[in-house]
């Protein structure tokens, strides 16, 4: 058994060193005055100084911003009704009727699809749209719709299962002493709600940053994102305002994450 | 009743912008492709017929081959990650207190970072001049005219990286919840360490396992940026087929059935764990 942990504890920092090797790669050259990147050149700000300069970047930089923002206030509103409704659906039925069923395991579809597959099935499906009314050109609009849809599902089964710890007597408490469902879902539910709400906010805003595949088929001039910027630059040959831009989105990342864990305890 | 009100926006969202987009590329398969790439009837199995490969040539292997190496690729990825991932998961609940969320974290911080960053990362990473490639030139592993990028190494060694991730957390979440006096039973009565593991533990985190095959195999099914990257234009498949029909190419038609292939593997994925009790158990740890 002793022989087999040490193994098991060596294969695992191993992987570990695998999963942030591509990271600290970049954040370390991101300093590193070489600009061809093959060895320690010294230290240096240069390439920061360098992103501040580049437009086309700094525009890349507004563009995921606003998509992130406005995709996730959109999806958090929906897909929060959307988990309190499922959570709802399942527990009044008792024995959960066939709908629900099928609503619930609904959402497991845009949560496993190839990404790809699901970037092309909005580009065709705007694409006839475009055709028979003559609206939806590629931009931000289409991406904002299109990271909405994949934020829904996330948001609502983080909501559902902070739901299912909801104790159905406050709200019944709160409908007794007079309040309309609507009074009641805003005063009671929802802030007892609002750990499951906010990490799956969380969640949708980190989706909407990392997505590359529907970003990229339905972005238009002039709206492109940082990644899709990157892909382009790692296509046609990096520069090193480059590995500036990634260590930042990099911190942006780990501080999502951590403000997320952080929140995660006190819902408990 | 009010159940169906609250989820009524998010339904109709979710059938606007995914279901029925997903059930128009199953019938935009079978349609024609126009001069200018444009959409348009008769109605056709042509774009079946290619995928299955039929040319106007003759037998041409090429499509039925990139379908063979895309599963075989993904399904590679996937036991690659599953043997990975029990070790990990295992020293990660072995730790307690603060160190079980640092081994936890360190496997969730690398899974919200871009994926493209981390792409762009391998190719300096196992790049000729790079110290990977020196170091196994020097120790005699690479030949003078190989190179770990671009090529299958570095594909899969990013595809696999990228996924390890998926298969750690649901696996984790099986192994936090074992029950370990099963294990010290089975040793009690004599059975051997793989007797243990097979009998008294596997069993056990098998519905964590089963998840994590599921959200690395689709994924992976559909994966385009890091062949891309990383292939150097000599490994293409199925994502890349699918996107080369959506860019250059320009043939929606055929770029629908491609699509519709992907969704095949979906389909048959989604019933195998709907017949094993669904993904909800294990799908808690992102929750």
């Amino acid at each position: 058994m002793k022989g087999w942990r040490a193994v098991g504890g060596a294969l695992s920092i191993a992987l570990y060193v695998l999963l942030w090797a591509p990271l600290v790669m970049v954040a370390v050259f991101s300093f590193n005055a070489s600009r061809l990147g093959s060895g320690w050149g010294g230290f240096t700000l240069e390439w920061y100084a360098a992103l501040w300069r580049n437009e086309s970047a700094l525009a890349a930089a507004r563009n995921t911003a606003v998509l992130a923002v406005a995709s996730t206030a959109i999806s958090t509103v929906i897909g929060t009704l959307l988990g309190y409704g499922l959570w709802m659906g399942t527990r009044q039925d008792g024995r959960r009727s066939g709908g629900w069923i099928w609503a619930e395991r609904s959402l497991q579809v845009p949560v496993l699809i190839p990404d790809v597959v699901f970037a092309v099935a909005l580009i065709l499906w705007f694409g006839w749209i475009r055709q028979s009314w003559s609206l939806g050109e590629p931009g931000m609009l289409l991406m904002v719709l299109g990271h909405v849809s994949f934020q829904i599902p996330f948001v609502a089964l983080v909501v559902r299962a902070r739901a299912a710890r909801l104790d159905p007597r406050w709200v019944e408490a709160a409908r007794d002493l007079g309040a309309t469902p609507v009074e009641a879902f805003l005063k009671v539910t929802l802030p007892l709600l609002r750990p499951g709400v906010v990490a799956g906010a969380l969640l949708a805003l980190t989706l909407s940053l990392d997505d590359f595949a529907v970003s990229f088929f339905l972005s238009g001039p002039g709206s492109t994102t940082l990644p899709v910027l990157i892909y382009a630059q790692a296509r046609r040959g990096l520069t090193p305002d480059i590995h500036a831009l990634s260590t930042l989105l990099l911190v942006g990342t780990v501080a999502a994450v951590w403000i997320g864990g952080w929140w995660r305890p006190r819902g408990r | 009743m009010a159940g169906w009100l609250t989820c009524g926006p998010g339904l109709l969202w979710l059938t606007a912008f995914v279901f029925l987009p997903l059930v128009w590329i199953v019938g935009a398969s079978f349609l024609t492709r126009g001069d200018e790439g444009q959409m348009g009837l008769p109605w056709t199995l042509e774009n079946y017929r290619r995928l299955a490969g039929w040319s106007e040539l003759g037998f041409d292997a090429l499509y039925p081959q990139v379908l063979g190496r895309t599963l075989l690729m993904a399904m590679g990825v996937t036991a690659a990650t599953m043997v990975a991932a029990m070790p990990l998961a295992f020293f990660i609940a072995a730790r307690s207190g603060v160190w079980r969320a640092v081994g936890l974290g360190l496997v969730v911080v690398p899974f919200w970072t871009n994926l493209l960053i981390r792409t762009y990362a391998w190719q300096i990473l196992l790049g000729a001049e790079g110290w990977l490639a020196q170091t196994a030139r020097s120790m005699g592993w690479l030949a003078a005219g190989e190179t770990l990028y671009p090529g299958w190494t570095a594909v899969f060694v990013a595809m696999f990286c990228d996924f390890l991730p998926f298969m750690v957390l649901p696996v984790y979440a099986s192994v936090e919840r074992l029950d370990a006096s099963l294990a010290e039973a089975a040793a009690d009565l004599g059975a051997s360490g793989w007797q243990i593991f097979r009998h008294a533990i596997l069993p056990q985190i098998l519905p964590g396992v089963r998840a994590g095959a599921v959200m690395v195999l689709l994924p992976a099914t559909g994966q385009f940026v890091i062949p891309d990257l990383l292939g150097g234009g000599r490994t293409t498949l199925l994502g890349n087929l699918i996107q080369q029909q959506f860019g250059p190419s320009r043939d929606w038609p055929f770029g629908a059935a491609l699509s519709v292939a992907a969704l095949i593997v979906l389909a048959m994925a989604l019933i195998w764990v709907g017949r094993k009790g669904g993904l909800t158990r294990a799908g808690e740890v992102e929750s």
